[in-house]
């Protein structure tokens, strides 16, 4: 028998609570069969979950760590393991590992800032984490600004948290937007992108990206355009990954592994690293 | 400084094997090379080194991580994992040790692969300096001495005896147990062994091998070269070279339900593979030429920059003996390093 302790062994999680978000999106609270919390993270990281025989892969944990019962995860349906968990119900177990990665840095470059989230689709799952954080200890930050947009109204992750909580707080201005016009919104209508740039935000932020590669792409050059340097603006990336702890050799971007030495990179940071993501 | 004589080489595989497992190059059936289990009747292979590299021992082709039993919606996890016993791997090569230290900059970094690290902890290495280095090596490219191999034991073998040497405490301990059937020897002949092998070494074709030009932060100079189109084309992805490879060490981590529970196993990958990347919503290395070329700026950009300036290949040639294109890191090398390499 060996003692030591392998972080490739999970522990047990149960899910307790089901959230259907948008037509391919659940989101998932986790605990552990004794009802507490499987670890502590921090803003950004993310976490193993897997079915015994169907698979195991990496997830960011949607919820804040000022959460202190549960996690959260909010899953898109698309792949074996996101269509098994899909099915799931309330008192299935599961297994967990984690946390991985490097997390935002919301206790140091974010200290102080005026803060402006950007996401798209189920692009909004990690930076919810950061956000309810920033909400959570609110006067360490300044001025909070958050665009999400998706395909369709009913595509909107977190709507009702959203509308409920976070365009209620004093100081955080939540800007939706649909890519097609719909019947009974009457919110803004167009590409996170585009939006961006019409917003024409003022600089003196520090931006957070998450999305499609595509809308990644087209917003960091709205930003620039803006006026934003690559300093100011994160994102954090998504590739296939196995051990979480930069040995199994999948997830590297040049000599960078996503699951340890990110996946939050700064953008200049980024730049630095080829074009492979 | 130990010695024996080769007559009585049985003897000392005997009592090493009196203690615990020993393992060493025997050819099998197909003349070629591979780690055997020692047992009476078991010859030491005369082949200058085994097909498949030893890294098996410590980081096996597959492995079983841990179970799971399920029923219904409960999952119990059972951790597997057995302690491992001493064992000795006999007759490594110089290249082959030094990946070992390759590998360990993996496993071994916090957080601590358990799986690696148990077996590494009891496996007990004797090398075997190289009395006829091939001309698809190019250990010394890497500032590796085939002449000076050093592991646990190190060890020449000339016309008649062989000669051991101790360099660390499970070294010593394995030497001290085998006092029996060896006796005490001077350096004089291993000396010679020695500079006859630095003549052969430097008259092998691969010996001006030049690495000066890759390393850590070479990434944007070679990343967009045009040659890689070129030597990845006929490159069929079929990862020969990642198995035999005695430094590559991506795995796969899989699930196989037995009817009666699940095993979770981990075994080599390699990222030639079309779908060692691919995910639900796409593939980063879509293309072989991706693939190919993640792999050598792997071992000679990427690695160093992680592991202060250490390349991850050891120019053991496995790779350019077995492409079954002839494509390997040697072509790789003269045709990104510039003029000087030609």
């Amino acid at each position: 028998m060996n003692n030591t302790v392998d972080t490739l062994i999970p522990q047990v999680g149960v899910i307790t609570d089901v959230r259907i978000d948008t037509p391919d999106i659940k989101t998932f609270r986790v605990v552990t069969p004794d009802g507490k919390k499987a670890f502590d993270h921090k803003p950004g990281q993310c976490a193993m979950l897997s079915i015994p025989g169907v698979g195991e892969a990496m997830f960011s944990i949607t919820s804040s760590p000022t959460n202190t019962e549960y996690m959260e995860f909010s899953i898109k349906k698309c792949g074996c393991v996101t269509e098994w968990l899909h099915q799931a119900e309330v008192g299935q177990q599961i297994t967990i590992r984690g946390p991985y990665g490097k997390p935002f840095p919301v206790d140091d470059a974010f200290a102080g800032q005026n803060m402006l989230f950007i996401a798209g689709g189920v692009g909004l799952a990690p930076l919810r984490s950061v956000i309810n954080y920033c909400r959570h200890y609110r006067d360490r930050y300044g001025s909070i600004d958050i665009v999400y947009g998706s395909r369709s109204k009913d595509d909107l992750l977190d709507y009702q948290e959203i509308i409920d909580e976070w365009s209620k707080d004093a100081g955080v201005n939540v800007h939706l937007t649909i890519d097609r016009e719909q019947e009974g919104w009457d919110g803004h209508v167009g590409f996170v992108p585009n939006y961006v740039k019409e917003l024409g935000f003022d600089t003196n932020k520090t931006a957070v990206l998450c999305g499609p590669p595509i809308m990644i792409k087209f917003t960091l050059e709205g930003l620039i355009d803006l006026g934003f340097n690559k300093e100011q603006i994160y994102t954090t990336l998504e590739l296939r990954m196995k051990c979480g702890v930069g040995k199994c050799g999948r997830c590297n971007v040049g000599a960078k592994y996503v699951c340890k030495d990110g996946p939050v990179f700064r953008c200049d940071e980024l730049g630095e690293l080829p074009d492979e993501y | 400084m130990r010695k024996i004589v080769l007559e009585k080489i049985d003897l000392l595989f005997e009592a090493i094997s009196n203690t615990m497992s020993l393992y060493l190059p025997v050819d099998q059936n197909d003349g070629k090379a591979a780690y055997t289990k020692w047992e009476e009747g078991k010859k030491w292979s005369e082949a200058l080194n085994t097909v498949k590299s030893p890294k098996d021992f410590f980081f096996p082709q597959t492995e079983d991580m841990m179970e799971f039993k399920v029923e219904g919606k409960n999952i119990e996890v059972i951790d597997t994992r057995k302690a491992s016993e001493d064992f000795v791997v006999f007759g490594v090569r110089a290249c082959d040790v030094k990946a070992f230290d390759i590998l360990d900059k993996v496993f071994l970094v916090d957080p601590c692969d358990s799986y690696y690290a148990t077996k590494r902890e009891h496996g007990i290495i004797v090398a075997v300096a190289c009395n006829k280095p091939s001309e698809t090596c190019f250990c010394s490219a890497f500032g590796i001495d085939a002449a000076d191999p050093k592991a646990d034991v190190s060890a020449w073998k000339t016309e008649n005896e062989l000669y051991l040497q101790a360099n660390t405490e499970k070294g010593e301990k394995l030497l001290k147990a085998l006092e029996n059937v060896t006796e005490e020897a001077t350096e004089e002949k291993v000396t010679e062994q020695k500079e006859q092998i630095a003549k052969i070494m430097k008259k092998l074709p691969l010996a001006d091998l030049d690495t000066s030009k890759f390393g850590g932060g070479k990434t944007d100079e070679f990343f967009n070269s045009p040659e890689w189109e070129e030597l990845s084309e006929s490159c069929l992805g079929c990862g020969t070279c990642t198995f035999v490879c005695p430094t590559c060490q991506c795995y796969d981590i899989k699930d196989f339900n037995t009817g009666n529970g699940v095993i979770r196993y981990r075994c080599w990958d390699s990222c030639m593979y079309s779908d060692f990347t691919r995910m639900a919503h796409g593939n980063n290395r879509n293309s072989q030429k991706e693939r190919f070329r993640q792999r050598f700026m792997h071992k000679l950009v990427y690695y160093p920059e992680n592991n202060e300036g250490i390349f991850g290949c050891v120019g053991c040639g496995r790779c350019v003996s077995r492409c079954p294109i002839s494509m390997n890191i040697v072509k790789v090398m003269k045709n990104l390093g510039g003029k000087e390499n030609e």
